[in-house]
């Protein structure tokens, strides 16, 4: 692949200790995100694509969780291997993070205007009285109309849409390269969902950002991102351009979840499911972590790991993909 | 800020409070110009002919107590002594065990651990034999009641605080803030105590009943504030066996007390309610 990604994750595998002994979420995951371009990282839940994401953002308390191996290159630099000090800087600034829950990730003391300034003061030392005509700025950016008088609003007058506005603002206020967005619109209604991603559309162009983004809805990358990273119990299954894995996956996984999408439901028939449910993490043996629910495992599946391996124009990790 | 303090005005107990409050503090810092004896003077017509204390009346508003002296005059000058007790003894105690149960909540580990059995220890051990430890070292004097006080008080605070700190860093806006790239200082000053100071409030003006109480107790060991000052707690403890024959040197300073817990406890919940920003545009 190219050398200019912005982020390029490689071999990154994370495990936690818990009582039962050390437990591997996140196993070999590898991808690259140019700038500028939008990847999606798509999976059912408890498949580790948010440990991804706070393993980027080194957010894991350690212990217990752990990077076993792996390298996050950030623009060149190994952030797996950052201090806290390093971290800090980086957070914010240069990677911002929109998170699920827009009611609860908002601190309900603090008015909007001092949370939206929050990285101004953190990262580039200025003070509320310089920091607010830029918050103003931004607040316009994302879409909220009256953005003086909302400054001096709280969290609890907000309207969860607002919410998710605000937390994108603070998320993009010091013009970051990267974005994560970890499932923005789970928590919301669907005609804001609409708006949301809307906006997060609008912005990507407009800030020329990177952005990862984490969902398990299918709609949504299929409309923002060029790329798709499909994950299953803590690997990286199929991964390729969106429109041609949609078109024709390989991987049996992402061919179930394609079918059970309704989306693709045909009229009168009963919405196809993918039986069974993902292995916990310390419950998956050897071979594919699918080959239980698969209805095309081979003897070899339940014996070895497949690799992901290039496959038409993108690369699926299977032993007997589909045509 | 001018929120609060238009929310604070509009409850008028937590006004009534902090107007009796602002009474016993001029009382006690005019003392010497309001107080009309001197409180240590013992009067010859302070006690009866056969030698018990005098009932309230014209000459001493207040009566007297067993040694003549004039009690309305005491109990002015007790209020600067119970007072300074009050605020300074139960402010370090709140200070010091809001500072250690929200490191110990925040970095839990060794550091947390170490703090949290440290409040074990010290519950465990009876206050009132710490505090004659203490007075034996030291000499008893105003420094060692307070001292003793704090070292007594902060237990309580820092195990809530602790408990609420480990509760409040699970929360999503914490993870937020340091995905902002704040600092753990930043995250501690900024993001958790601000949560907590309803609950710092409460035992702050609440622990104001208590640490009059525990002075009083001291004192009557004496292990307290030395006589002839005089304080509220230990004119209580003074005059405990006269209580059937005269009742007023156990129940005006008790009363006394009793209206300064009750003010301060009226203060705080006022101030509690006028800075949660969720009250804002209510009530």
């Amino acid at each position: 692949m190219t050398t200019d990604s912005l982020l390029r994750i490689e071999g990154l595998t994370v495990g936690f200790n818990t009582e039962h002994g050390p437990v591997r979420v996140v196993e070999d995951v590898s991808f690259d995100l140019p700038a500028g371009h939008t990847l999606g990282l798509v999976g059912e839940s408890g498949c580790g694509k948010s440990v991804t994401a706070q393993t980027i953002m080194r957010l894991l308390p350690s212990p217990p969780a752990r990077i076993e191996a792996g390298r996050i290159l950030f623009a060149g630099d190994d952030i797996a291997a950052a201090s806290l000090k390093q971290m800090q800087k980086i957070r914010g600034d240069r990677i911002g993070m929109v998170f699920q829950e827009p009611m609860t990730s908002l601190n309900p003391t603090l008015r909007i205007g001092e949370q939206i300034a929050e990285p101004l003061r953190l990262h580039r030392g200025m003070r509320r009285a310089e920091a607010e005509a830029r918050v103003i700025d931004v607040l316009k950016q994302v879409g909220i109309g009256n953005a003086e008088r909302r400054l001096l609003q709280y969290p609890h007058e907000l309207s969860g849409g607002l919410r998710q506005r605000v937390m994108i603002a603070m998320a993009i206020i010091c013009k970051p390269q990267l974005l994560i967005a970890d499932e923005p619109t789970t928590a919301l209604d669907v005609t804001i969902q609409a708006q949301i991603m809307e906006l997060l559309r609008g912005l990507q162009k407009e800030l020329n950002l990177a952005v990862l983004l984490i969902t398990h809805d299918l709609g949504m990358v299929a409309e923002m991102c060029e790329t798709i990273a499909v994950m299953y119990a803590g690997r990286i299954v199929e991964t390729g351009r969106t429109a041609e894995v949609f078109a024709r996956p390989h991987h049996p996984y992402t061919f179930g979840l394609l079918n059970s999408s309704p989306r693709r439901a045909k009229k009168g028939q009963r919405l196809p499911s993918i039986p069974g449910i993902v292995p916990p993490p310390g419950a998956r043996g050897t071979g594919c972590s699918f080959a239980a629910r698969c209805p095309q495992a081979l003897e070899r599946c339940r014996i070895e790991t497949p690799p992901l391996l290039p496959m038409g124009s993108d690369a699926a990790a299977c032993w007997n993909p589909m045509p | 800020m001018g929120d609060t303090w238009k929310r604070f005005r509009g409850d008028r107990l937590a006004m009534a409070g902090l107007v009796i409050i602002a009474i016993f503090a001029l009382a006690a810092i005019f003392a010497p110009v309001i107080a009309p004896y001197n409180p240590s003077e013992q009067f010859f017509d302070g006690l009866t002919l056969e030698g018990s204390p005098l009932p309230p009346g014209w000459r001493f508003w207040f009566g007297t107590d067993t040694n003549g002296r004039d009690q309305f005059s005491r109990l002015l000058y007790g209020a600067q002594t119970s007072l300074l007790i009050g605020i300074v003894a139960n402010g370090i105690a709140v200070a010091v065990g809001t500072a250690l149960g929200l490191v110990a909540g925040y970095v839990r580990g060794w550091t947390g651990a170490s703090i949290m059995r440290l409040t074990d220890l010290m519950m465990a051990f009876p206050p009132l034999l710490l505090a004659i430890a203490l007075a034996a070292i030291l000499k008893p004097g105003l420094n060692i009641v307070i001292l003793v006080i704090a070292l007594v008080n902060w237990v309580q605070i820092a195990r809530v605080i602790y408990t609420e700190t480990v509760a409040l860093s699970e929360r999503d806006y914490i993870e937020a803030a340091r995905a902002l790239g704040a600092g753990n200082g930043r995250i501690l000053l900024r993001h958790l105590l601000p949560h907590l100071i309803p609950t710092v409030i409460v035992y702050a003006t609440l622990g104001i009943a208590t640490t009059v109480l525990l002075e009083a107790m001291l004192s009557f060991l004496g292990r307290g504030v030395q006589p002839p000052t005089p304080a509220w707690g230990m004119m209580i403890f003074e005059s405990q066996s006269y209580f059937l024959n005269a009742p007023w040197l156990v129940f005006i300073p008790g009363a006394a007390i009793l209206i300064l817990a009750l003010a301060f406890n009226l203060v705080g919940d006022g101030l509690r309610d006028a800075l949660d920003p969720t009250q804002r545009g209510r009530g």
